[in-house]
């Protein structure tokens, strides 16, 4: 059964510069209690994916077409009120920064206790604290009677997040979207954080997709993940199968540039070289073959025909490169 | 590697006053943000310097190139005291030694074209001509990698692996023989890290350059590394060679900092057994007596709350190859 499909999403800015194509044909699906991973790099239009997801993307000139499926219902189509009644009670999100997204003027009881009375309007004040108290103490704060009065600023970088997360499971979503949300910490606070969102989700059943660009936190809690270069899904795979046979050369490229803890002294990174494409001007054809070193292979079809996203292998690619070879990208053994 | 020492820090302090009282017109609190830090530094190696948040690691970066002035302790350059230089002495200093900053949008000025950022060091120590400076810059933004037709361009026409390789070109104008680089490439994509990282061991190489790298996380200092320090809370708790340091780690919060780094590999995750630290940090401000880790540590005892261990050379090491700070390494 499918809990959310999400079809040719496309989002694009309007901005002085031009337009900017920031997501170009995303589809996915994503089952109850899975955990989907959507990874890529600055203006991989991942963020934007997200936002979508709950109409979140703000701006004086936001042009969004295809379809967002919550059990069947699409919530590009609902009116605002009724988005209201699905942001927080059946999609949840947690932001990047913890201090940004908490408000610095409130207890954080009262804001979670808030969370719940948006959509539980008969709680009674007495209900709102008791259920604060019991979400304080699900995610690990420490002495929740006692904190449970306090104010964001009270709290380190970890435990806001902790925060972030509770008022997000306070209304046990269906999915919980994470965007990036452990970028802003510490490796260690990083490590508890993980765990925490892995126990919630055992606890609440709820599906979670993870925004992030570090392909370490992906291959810790995700099974599936979905990659992105320029608007577009490249490559989507059970991470079993993409980090250790990915079938896109730009995957490839990621995993060859993360840096491994078991690697050898002065050792040389390989890099992809060249950077990311303007959004306003992207390369005609497949957007990632001025970096790709296979471009030059194909008689210039990567230079003139966009790639599909096609089934290659377990997962699927968008890349023009025979199957074969695409199953053969990094030469064999997996040498890392 | 040569063995002969660039840079030395001689235990190092920096405490920031925090708080005050208005009767005593004097700080109530000092933030202890490094404690009795000492290193040194062999010419043409570079020396990782990793911790978390508050540890102090940026601090430290500062003081080495006098940007702030320590409490107490000195920093000795080539020979010279830095930490007991004269304004003007310390002009003369800083050609020697250059910092990179970890956020390259606010590390040049937006309103300077980068030919004119890159050559500021050498206008302000005027060290050459205005054409001389030109045809400097030029050079260096080859040397990093830049189109040196780019002169002209302003910070905001270019990616954020560009104004890094533009605030690496800036600290490279002087010909410094060291250089800090706090985090240079923390705030950079994944695979324009790799990148900037390659450039700056080629720049090693080439010019014999001696680098301080200050970084968060183990993972990025694998690759460039000659010497590994890591800091909990002010204090080193725990350096050596890297080999020596990853693979036989000595100090528990460095094992705990390693355990913590995300693999990319899935096959890697299962196997590992991963060390989650309980807590947060303690205030730098009011630090644990006795180890400032124990308040985290799986292994601390009586002992450790009462007596501060001292950093000495890990059991069973040769001497100097790795020092530990713990009453029990591993």
């Amino acid at each position: 059964m499918t809990l959310l499909s999400v079809r040719d999403l496309r989002v694009t800015f309007g901005t002085a510069d031009g337009d900017v194509h920031a997501v170009k044909g995303v589809s996915f699906d994503v089952s109850p209690g899975e955990t989907v991973a959507i990874v890529g790099e600055s203006g991989s239009g991942k963020s934007v994916t997200a936002n979508s997801l709950l109409r979140l993307n703000f701006g004086a000139d936001v042009r969004t077409s295809g379809q967002v499926l919550l059990e069947g219902r699409d919530i590009l189509a609902m009116s605002d009120e009724e988005v209201r009644h699905v942001r927080g009670r059946e999609v949840a999100m947690i932001f990047q920064d913890p201090l940004t997204a908490l408000n610095p003027f409130y207890s954080v009881g009262r804001q979670i206790g808030e969370a719940y009375a948006v959509h539980h309007p008969e709680a009674s004040k007495k209900e709102l604290r008791e259920i604060a108290l019991d979400s304080l103490h699900k995610v690990g704060i420490p002495e929740p009677g006692k904190r449970i009065d306090q104010h964001p600023h009270e709290f380190s970088g970890g435990m806001r997040q902790r925060i972030v997360i509770a008022i997000a499971l306070v209304n046990s979503p269906k999915i919980l979207i994470a965007d990036e949300p452990t970028t802003a910490l510490d490796v260690t606070v990083q490590a508890q954080i993980l765990e925490l969102i892995a126990a919630m989700q055992a606890e609440h059943g709820s599906a979670v997709i993870l925004i992030t660009h570090d392909l370490g936190v992906v291959a810790e809690i995700t099974e599936r993940v979905m990659v992105m270069y320029a608007g577009r899904v490249v490559e989507s795979a059970a991470v079993a199968d993409a980090f250790v046979t990915p079938t896109h050369p730009y995957t490839r490229g990621l995993l060859k540039s993360v840096k491994s803890l078991d690697s050898v002294r002065h050792e040389r990174l390989e890099s992809i070289p060249g950077i990311p494409p303007s959004l306003i001007n992207l390369p005609s054809g497949c957007p990632f073959h001025p970096r790709c070193a296979h471009a030059d292979s194909l008689a210039g079809r990567c230079s003139t025909e966009v790639p599909e996203l096609r089934r290659v292998g377990p997962g699927s690619s968008a890349c023009h490169l025979p199957d074969e070879r695409l199953l053969n990208l990094l030469g064999g053994a997996h040498e890392r | 590697m040569s063995g002969e020492v660039v840079l030395e820090a001689r235990s190092l302090v920096k405490w920031f006053p925090t708080g005050s009282s208005k009767l005593l017109n004097r700080p109530t609190d000092m933030l202890q943000a490094v404690d009795g830090v000492s290193f040194s530094l062999d010419r043409g190696t570079t020396l990782a310097v990793v911790g978390e948040s508050g540890c102090g690691k940026s601090t430290l970066g500062r003081l080495l190139a006098r940007l702030i002035e320590p409490t107490s302790g000195s920093v000795i350059l080539d020979g010279t005291d830095v930490t007991a230089a004269s304004s003007k002495e310390l002009l003369a200093l800083r050609r020697d030694i250059q910092v990179v900053f970890q956020d390259p949008y606010a590390c040049l000025n937006p309103r300077h074209s980068i030919g004119q950022s890159i050559g500021t060091p050498i206008r302000i120590q005027k060290t050459l001509s205005r054409a001389g400076e030109k045809e400097r810059v030029r050079e260096l933004m080859g040397l990093v990698g830049l189109n040196p037709e780019h002169y002209n361009r302003f910070p905001h026409e270019f990616s954020g692996g560009q104004r890094q390789r533009a605030g690496i070109a800036r600290a490279l104008a002087l010909s410094p023989k060291v250089i800090v680089a706090d985090e240079p490439v923390s705030a950079l994509d994944v695979s324009i890290q790799a990148q900037i990282l390659n450039l700056m061991e080629d720049l090693q190489r080439q010019l014999g350059l001696s680098y301080v790298f200050i970084a968060h996380d183990l993972s990025v200092v694998r690759h460039i590394a000659d010497r590994v320090a890591v800091m909990y809370l002010g204090k080193i708790v725990e350096i050596g060679d890297p080999e020596s340091v990853y693979d036989t780690t000595a100090h528990p919060y460095s094992r705990a900092l390693l355990s913590a780094v995300p693999v990319a590999d899935p096959r890697n995750a299962s196997r590992r057994t991963r060390i989650v630290l309980t807590g947060d940090v303690p205030s730098p401000v009011d630090p644990p007596s006795g180890c400032r880790f124990r308040t985290r540590c799986p292994k601390a005892e009586a002992r450790c709350a009462t007596e501060e261990p001292l950093l000495v050379d890990a059991p069973g090491r040769r001497a100097g190859e790795h020092l530990v700070a713990c009453h029990f390494p591993d």
